[in-house]
């Protein structure tokens, strides 16, 4: 999708307006003949206006039996997309990856940016009736922080306190500086629950619909909230989910008419669809990426910077965004960064497939034995493929690489941050200190590849606690540019989203984060008559 | 023959508790536990060791087999590790659907294939003969999952007759369901059927060449006579055989199914429960499948005994 049919997805579901959607296309250098065809087609398109009514199905790849509705569990797409219409977070990710109020109002930093003051919105109610205050926002955040078994102890352990300082505010303190901390609290565990609530099953929130059906790994069913109080969300009667995880079966679903819209659509038909009058294929420029980390520890192969560039120089990321992404996704230079972030360095040029150069770092290197890659299906569909790819390539540089095919159990807590060359994945975070953190930051336990360059170290405080958005910009291409030297770690290629729905599904539009509308399209989507 | 039948129940109970133990002892076998298969990339020691306290993974072996073989026999499976909710709720409806979509395909298939086996038997190297012959080979060759996808490309994407999601509730009518459940039936049929009648069709003819059916058609009888009341009776016991297992494999078998036809049933649980590592839950769809095949095969034994006269009243 060009970047001119990203803006007007965005603008014909109400995202941006009129006037920012011409002066984005203007700024790509359109000329006048392009924007007048836009503003025909946008006015042929006339305003769509959210309706109120109707159901929506949905198949959704990305579930298991196992799946629960307590937040603190959720990991994949059926739990997030089912999950995020009972439940709410404080704050939400908008339009450019800034922060949107959702339960919070409005918000501010104060000392330095290691407090923060969330206002909450009065009058909310949840699905029993209680009314959210403080008490329900303290209880669900401290939910994923010191004992527990949530998947966002890790972005919370920054938090060292939270505190009722009113009917309606909250406190957080946090051990530094953070100038997105706002961000931090989108993440996807962090939803809004009733005060003392151990009883997840029943999916008590504040959110657009109250649980319908629940059975994990089969079925998500939501009816719309009468109280919501939301007046620009929220327009569906109910959403009937059903969990389909091979991707045919998904397609199959689409195309003869039994859901409205699919995730995960195969990159190898994503062409096709777009063919169709009656289908749309929405294509989300997300932060999922391909990781080779090398283990650089002291000692380790990967301490010699010579043979680091080797791998970097030898391996051919083009042709993983071309064979493994059928060519949507975008190539990596090793740092996490999307290049839909704010902050990505866009002075920065990928590195490209070089055999002459990685010969000479090898030689450089003096290293003579043999790579061994670890990878798993686990990790990604095609992660093996991807290794075996990288195997050629880098055959061609003299350098001689096994691929071991690790077994999908145990992966996990076997392989993954043991190996000395391990193919993984990372999803997108909400932020690029936060992304950079939770895998490169020097204290983090996922750092796979033991990344402790203090240079990079300093870069990371200094652009954590940095409250002026353009220094913390600067500060952060620096980063991005010593990463791709310096790091040890493959970072070759971006995997964008593709969803697909029928021309009678409104309001789902490409996000930089995840796909179904950042797992928000049961409460952001309508139904056309 | 009453002894017969009560030692072979009384073995089929031994083997239900041999099965159990080595389900027990191959879920301890697994590589990883489940908390970290939970948390994945998201682990850190900390919430790993809350996880695995929380999920009673630090009491020895010994003890949870014990504990958990005397609740399953009370009908308490325990608790799914991975979202706490009783395993019995979490298998009950999946059984039902495993059970009806198997009743279904087994309800046409098994009549279609002994009567298909007889034809063939009877019309032996005839065109009809050779013809399904060739058919149900070509059925049985292709992989099920390709029979369901081109079932699916035909019948719901072209023709638009029967849907491709066989997303069946508990709330769902018996006639939607016939409706919801037909192309993941007939694929299983087309799977099935090929393997009972060609049993038949074998088993008919090897019959065929006794002595005693000479004389049948010495004493003038037509051929459909002798194979359908002479030779057919005589042949059960192996069609018997065959049938029971591919019923157990219309039960057990068919997670590929399932997850073509997006159908809920028992298959696509186990396959979950041993990825996400919910060792109740594996070692319950364990149970409860070893219990349908022991059964069935029980069954057919037992059949088998009932249908052969020498067995039946011995001297």
């Amino acid at each position: 999708m060009s970047q001119i049919e990203f803006l007007q997805q965005l603008h014909r579901a109400g995202r941006i307006g009129r006037r920012e959607l011409l002066g984005r296309i203007s700024a790509l250098g359109a000329g006048a003949a392009a924007l007048t065809t836009v503003v025909a087609s946008e006015d042929a398109y006339a305003a769509e206006t959210p309706r109120r009514g109707g159901t929506m199905r949905m198949g959704v790849g990305g579930g298991s039996t196992t799946d629960s509705l307590d937040p603190s569990t959720w990991n994949d797409s059926v739990g997030t997309v089912g999950g995020f219409a009972f439940l709410e977070a404080l704050i939400e990710t908008g339009a450019g990856n800034k922060p949107e109020p959702g339960l919070a109002a409005s918000w501010e930093a104060k000392a330095g940016a290691t407090e923060w003051v969330f206002n909450l919105q009065k009058g909310v109610t949840f699905h029993n009736g209680k009314t959210f205050t403080a008490d329900d926002a303290v209880f669900s955040i401290n939910m994923h922080r010191g004992k527990t078994k949530s998947g966002a102890a890790g972005a919370f352990s920054a938090i060292t306190d939270v505190k009722k300082t009113g009917e309606n505010q909250i406190t957080i303190s946090l051990k530094s500086g953070d100038a997105e901390f706002p961000m931090v609290l989108t993440d996807y565990h962090c939803r809004m629950v009733p005060d003392g609530t151990t009883d997840f099953s029943k999916a008590i929130g504040t959110g657009a619909f109250t649980l319908g059906g629940y059975q994990p790994g089969v079925r998500v069913q939501g009816k719309h909230f009468a109280n919501y109080w939301r007046k620009d969300r929220g327009f569906l009667d109910a959403f009937d989910l059903t969990v389909i995880n091979d991707g045919t079966a998904r397609l199959n679903a689409l195309m003869s008419g039994q859901v409205d819209v699919i995730n995960r659509v195969d990159p190898k038909v994503a062409g096709l669809i777009k063919t169709k009058k009656d289908f749309e294929l929405v294509v989300s420029p997300g932060g999922w990426h391909t990781v080779v980390s090398l283990l650089q520890d002291k000692g380790a192969l990967f301490e010699n910077h010579d043979l680091r560039l080797a791998m970097k120089y030898g391996i051919d990321r083009e042709q993983v965004v071309k064979t493994l992404l059928g060519g949507y996704g975008n190539v990596g230079m090793d740092h996490p960064i999307p290049r839909g972030d704010a902050n990505f360095n866009t002075a920065l040029k990928p590195t490209a497939f070089d055999p002459d150069k990685a010969k000479f770092h090898l030689k450089k290197s003096g290293f003579a034995g043999n790579v061994v890659i670890q990878s798993s299906e686990a990790a990604f569909a095609g992660a093996v493929d991807m290794a075996t790819l990288f195997q050629g390539n880098l055959a061609k540089a003299g350098l001689k690489v096994d691929v071991k095919k690790e077994p999908a159990d145990g992966f996990w807590s076997n392989v993954w941050l043991k190996g000395n060359c391990v193919v993984s994945y990372w999803a997108g975070r909400t932020t690029a200190t936060q992304m950079l953190d939770v895998a490169y930051g020097p204290t983090a336990p996922w750092n796979e590849s033991r990344y402790k360059n203090p240079k990079f170290a300093g870069l990371l405080d200094a652009a954590r606690a940095e409250i002026d958005a353009g220094k913390r910009r600067t500060i952060l291409f620096e980063a991005q540019a010593l990463m791709s030297d310096d790091v040890a770690a493959l970072i070759p290629a971006f995997r964008n989203s593709l969803d697909a729905h029928t021309t009678k599904v409104g309001g789902h539009v490409p996000t930089s984060l995840s796909d179904m509308d950042n797992s928000a399209i049961a409460t952001r989507g309508w139904m056309k008559a | 023959m009453l002894r017969l039948v009560l030692q072979r129940l009384g073995f089929g109970g031994l083997t239900i508790l041999a099965a159990s133990v080595l389900i027990f002892v191959g879920t301890e076998l697994l590589p990883g536990d489940l908390a970290s298969a939970i948390l994945q990339n998201t682990a850190t020691p900390e919430n790993l060791a809350e996880m695995r306290a929380q999920l009673g993974l630090d009491r020895p072996a010994p003890v949870r087999y014990i504990e958990w073989i005397s609740h399953a026999a009370q009908g308490d499976l325990g608790v799914s590790l991975s979202n706490q909710r009783p395993v019995a709720d979490e298998l009950a409806p999946r059984l039902r659907n495993s059970f009806f979509l198997a009743g279904f395909a087994a309800l046409v298939s098994v009549p279609l294939a002994v009567f298909l086996g007889l034809m063939a038997a009877i019309y032996q190297n005839s065109y009809y003969d050779r013809a399904v012959n060739f058919f149900t080979l070509m059925t049985i060759s292709i992989p099920e999952y390709l029979v369901g996808y081109l079932l699916v490309k035909y019948f719901s994407v072209r023709w638009q007759i029967f849907p491709s999601l066989a997303n069946v509730t508990s709330e769902t009518g018996f006639l939607e369901r016939i409706d919801l459940t037909f192309l993941p039936m007939l694929t299983l049929v087309l799977v099935v059927v090929a393997h009972m009648m060609r049993m038949t069709r074998a088993s008919v003819l090897n019959i065929m060449a006794s002595p005693y059916i000479e004389m049948a058609f010495l004493k003038g009888l037509t051929k459909a006579r002798v194979v359908v009341r002479h030779a057919f009776p005589n042949a059960l016991a192996p069609i018997i055989a065959v049938i029971a297992l591919n019923l157990a494999y219309l039960v057990v078998g068919v997670v590929v199914v399932e997850s073509v036809f997006v159908y809920p049933g028992l298959g696509q649980l186990l396959v979950d429960a041993v990825s996400k590592h919910d060792v109740p839950l594996v070692q319950a769809c364990g149970l409860i499948f070893s219990c349908v095949f022991i059964l069935l095969n029980l069954t057919a034994d037992i059949l088998g005994i009932i249908s052969n006269p020498r067995l039946r009243r011995p001297r």
